[in-house]
């Protein structure tokens, strides 16, 4: 490889595409019949959300008695769940808003996809607590307003402020996402010549006209959204963090857990957006668009947060120790030997020992390898949260009540049935909207801007 | 067909350099109702057409900082005014607690309201009529050129000046765009038949499912709101037991809390000699026998015990409570009146407790000494 001169900018996008043909190699699956392997992967996507959907059948009808949750393990696959999918949408809120903030280029081949992901990702999340409850048509409960029981919601609960959190994060992750559409959507319309096509165009875009006037208003509303998002980012999962270190169970009570937390959903998030991105980005053809040079950054990232990770995981041990706390002492040496020792040691390789291979260059830039060890990442990120819910619970302060948690065929339909849910609407959204935002790319293609020569 | 209206005139470049040159010279030349269509957003145009910074910042301030103040309000009035419940020993209103649902408050209606204000009021959108919709010139602006629009309304317009200038400049295609027929005579289709029974549809399907919903669906299993579960109801029968109830007789011998069986049944001599009262004579204890005497023996004995009865007559006035004989009768004697019953006043023991019993004693013993003071009370 020769050597790069960092005085000057690398390109984003590889080998300066005419911007009509982006255009057109964009919205080719917009506008083409699916293909033979789309369908095989929806039936596959399919079957699963079938099996969650059973799985809620039978969880709506019988009741939660069919998961496997029991005293004193009263948090399970449920709540392991909501955390791992709210993750895993935080990489989607971290290239659109917070790397807009750093001017990192790099992010717009990948931040339509990605938002999309953060989308569908907080939606499945969602659907966790709201089962969880046991009698989920009663969820408007947790909602506070003024009702004939003449009661309120609890605001200092920390279940009550992931109500907020989650429902705030998914509803201005949708406006981000749509106000990003919008030109998109315009572009759209003008290339289409079918006629329901170009009503629902019309529609979604609103009219959109590319006016100057009218993007100097969306790029400052572009900045405030991001500033908006970049806090709100941060907040739900150091708030998803707070149902656990505000109870006093040995293993939740800690104060690291909300940086841990947030690290952690990076981590796992980028996991995700790279595994997703990898496929599609063969299937499309958007080599260039999506180039090795942005994956070599993701990679980074994941480095950077699964150290980040991993140096929480030392912390707590530390902290264990240096606090002189029996009980926390105690739990930690468990998680490490105990019964659920398989689960902490698939947890550690997974996503202590697997990132640190980006040191490494070549494997940052092989696709293959990157794409295995982000498999690895989200199984691990998925086991950091049972151990951390499950072991704590299994065995707390009373060793009378101490229990090993097994989980039912119910809970595994769910969690095969959640990935389905996730998966199905990624697979339309290839097929429905733009995967990667049309005007976004468009700037970023080099000589896209003024050169400003005679300034 | 009648006359077409000049919106204004179009012109298309290649690059973004000399779509920026254009915007600069019409922007200098004094035109105000200018416009540049560009697919993204270009580096340096806003200064290039003279536009102010956008306000809609204000917007977001304005709207966030008035919903967070909202949001402490509401859960003040909530958590300490409407609904007060001590939850952890905090105060009722825990400031740390809600700075988590503020943050989200202020986050949430500032981003609704900052993108609602610049679609709906700054953009005028949706607006799917505006006369460049439709026009060659919005298909190539969108993709990959770089237009310049003159509008008609401008005062400096003058159409032959205008084609001159974007001529100069360089542009090609230049081009009038008109305003459409339709758009001429647009009129509001709020009113049209098809609309309305839209909406009137659209109300019944809602009202229909709400209905149905509310009041049908969430009655069927399994939302039985936990009417159906799996235990006896009292009158329910049962097949498990030989006699078929579902009701249980409590086991031969149980002896309720606070009903022990009593020993001295029909021996007023013997009650009075060894009972003993065992409560203490304290200020809780005489309101306690106050409030049962006040309820269960008043009625006949009557509030000071003297016998006057409240009830006219029909229930023989029983004998006053400050006689000689109930004076001297001992606390045992007292209480084995109330739990045996005596001529024809009825055991209350299914009434009052012993405790409840033995307060009214003390009570009766204050009633006695009320009427028959000592001297030494006086001092």
């Amino acid at each position: 490889m020769s050597v790069v001169d960092y005085t000057k900018e690398l390109s984003v996008i590889e080998g300066k595409p005419p911007l009509r043909s982006l255009d057109d190699l964009i919205s080719k699956p917009l506008e083409t019949k699916p293909d033979k392997k789309f369908y095989i992967a929806l039936s596959i996507t399919l079957s699963m959300l079938g099996l969650f959907v059973i799985g809620l059948g039978l969880t709506f009808w019988y009741g939660i008695g069919m998961w496997g949750n029991n005293n004193p393990v009263g948090w399970a696959f449920d709540i392991v769940n909501f955390v791992f999918w709210v993750g895993i949408g935080h990489a989607g809120t971290l290239i659109s808003a917070i790397l807009f903030l750093f001017r990192q280029k790099w992010r717009t081949g990948i931040a339509r996809f990605a938002e999309g992901m953060t989308i569908f990702a907080v939606m499945t999340a969602m659907l966790f607590p709201l089962i969880h409850v046991g009698r989920p048509w009663l969820d408007g409960w947790l909602l506070p307003y003024p009702n004939q029981h003449g009661i309120w919601t609890n605001f200092t609960s920390p279940l009550l402020w992931d109500v907020f959190a989650v429902s705030t994060y998914f509803t201005v992750s949708l406006i981000f996402w749509y106000v990003g559409l919008i030109p998109d959507f315009a572009v759209l319309r003008e290339r289409t010549s079918g006629k329901v096509k170009k009503l629902t165009y019309s529609i979604f875009s609103l009219g959109w006209r590319f006016s100057n006037r009218h993007w100097n208003h969306y790029e400052m509303v572009y900045l405030i959204l991001a500033g908006f998002a970049t806090p709100l980012v941060l907040s739900v999962h150091t708030i998803v963090s707070f149902d656990f270190a505000v109870s006093i169970m040995p293993g939740w009570h800690t104060t690291i857990f909300p940086p841990y937390f947030v690290a952690g959903a990076v981590f796992s998030g980028f996991a995700m957006v790279q595994n997703v991105l990898l496929i599609i980005r063969k299937i499309f053809n958007y080599e260039h668009i999506i180039t090795v040079d942005t994956l070599d950054k993701m990679n980074k990232i994941m480095l950077v947060t699964g150290s980040m990770v991993g140096y929480a995981y030392a912390m707590e041990f530390f902290i264990a120790w240096y606090s002189g706390v029996e009980a926390e002492q105690f739990t930690f040496v468990n998680r490490a030997f105990g019964p659920y020792a398989w689960a902490y040691w698939i947890m550690v390789s997974c996503n202590v020992i697997s990132p640190q291979l980006f040191w490494i260059k070549k494997i940052r830039r092989s696709v293959p390898v990157m794409f295995v060890i982000a498999v690895f990442v989200n199984v691990g990120m998925w086991f950091e949260r049972f151990v951390i819910v499950v072991s704590s619970l299994s065995r707390d302060y009373l060793p009378s009540s101490w229990a090993y948690y097994k989980p039912t065929y119910v809970d595994f339909m769910i969690l095969i049935g959640s990935f389905g849910f996730f998966f199905t609407f990624i697979l339309l959204f290839t097929k429905a909207l733009p995967v990667v935002s049309l005007a976004e790319v468009k700037a970023v293609v080099d000589g896209a801007q003024p050169s400003h020569k005679d300034h | 067909m009648s006359e077409k209206i000049l919106y204004g005139y179009t012109g298309l470049f290649d690059s973004p350099d000399s779509i920026t040159h254009a915007a600069e010279k019409a922007a200098s030349k004094g035109y105000k109702k200018f416009d540049v269509h560009t697919p993204y957003p270009l580096h340096g145009m806003n200064k290039a057409m003279k536009l102010p910074t956008s306000k809609l910042g204000y917007v977001s301030l304005v709207v966030g900082l008035s919903s967070a103040l909202a949001a402490v309000l509401a859960m003040f009035w909530i958590s300490a005014k409407d609904y007060p419940i001590v939850i952890g020993g905090k105060p009722l209103f825990s400031f740390p607690a809600y700075v988590p649902v503020i943050f989200e408050v202020t986050v949430l209606s500032a981003s609704i309201a900052t993108v609602l204000t610049m679609l709906l009021i700054f953009f005028k959108l949706p607006n799917n009529g505006h006369p460049l919709h439709g026009t060659e010139y919005m298909k190539n602006v969108a993709v990959d050129k770089y237009g310049i629009l003159i509008q008609a309304e401008d005062e400096k317009f003058n159409e032959a000046d205008v084609k001159k200038f974007l001529e100069e400049c360089g542009a090609v295609n230049i081009s009038p765009v008109y305003f459409d027929e339709e758009e001429i005579n647009h009129k509001h289709k709020i009113l049209e038949p098809k609309f309305i029974g839209f909406l009137l549809l659209t109300a019944l399907f809602t009202s229909g499912i709400s209905y149905l919903t509310l009041n049908k669906l969430l009655y069927l299993p399994p939302f039985d709101w936990m009417m159906e579960q799996e235990k006896l109801n009292p009158q329910s029968t049962s097949t498990i037991f030989a006699d078929g109830f579902g009701m249980r007789k409590p086991v031969e011998g149980t002896v309720a809390r606070g009903y022990l069986p009593y020993a001295f049944k029909g021996q007023p001599e013997a009650a009075g000699e060894n009972l003993v009262n065992p409560l203490p004579v304290s200020k809780s204890v005489l309101e306690l026998g106050q409030k049962k005497f006040d309820v269960y023996c008043s009625p006949c004995h009557g509030y000071h015990g003297e016998g006057e009865s409240r009830l006219r007559g029909q229930f023989p006035n029983p004998p006053s409570l400050h006689s000689e004989k109930v004076r001297t009768w001992s606390d045992g004697r007292i209480f084995h009146v109330i739990t045996d019953g005596q001529n024809i006043m009825p055991s209350y023991s299914t009434q009052l407790t012993a405790e409840e019993k033995w307060a009214a004693v003390h009570y009766i013993r204050v009633l006695q000494r009320a009427l028959n003071a000592k001297e030494s009370d006086l001092q």
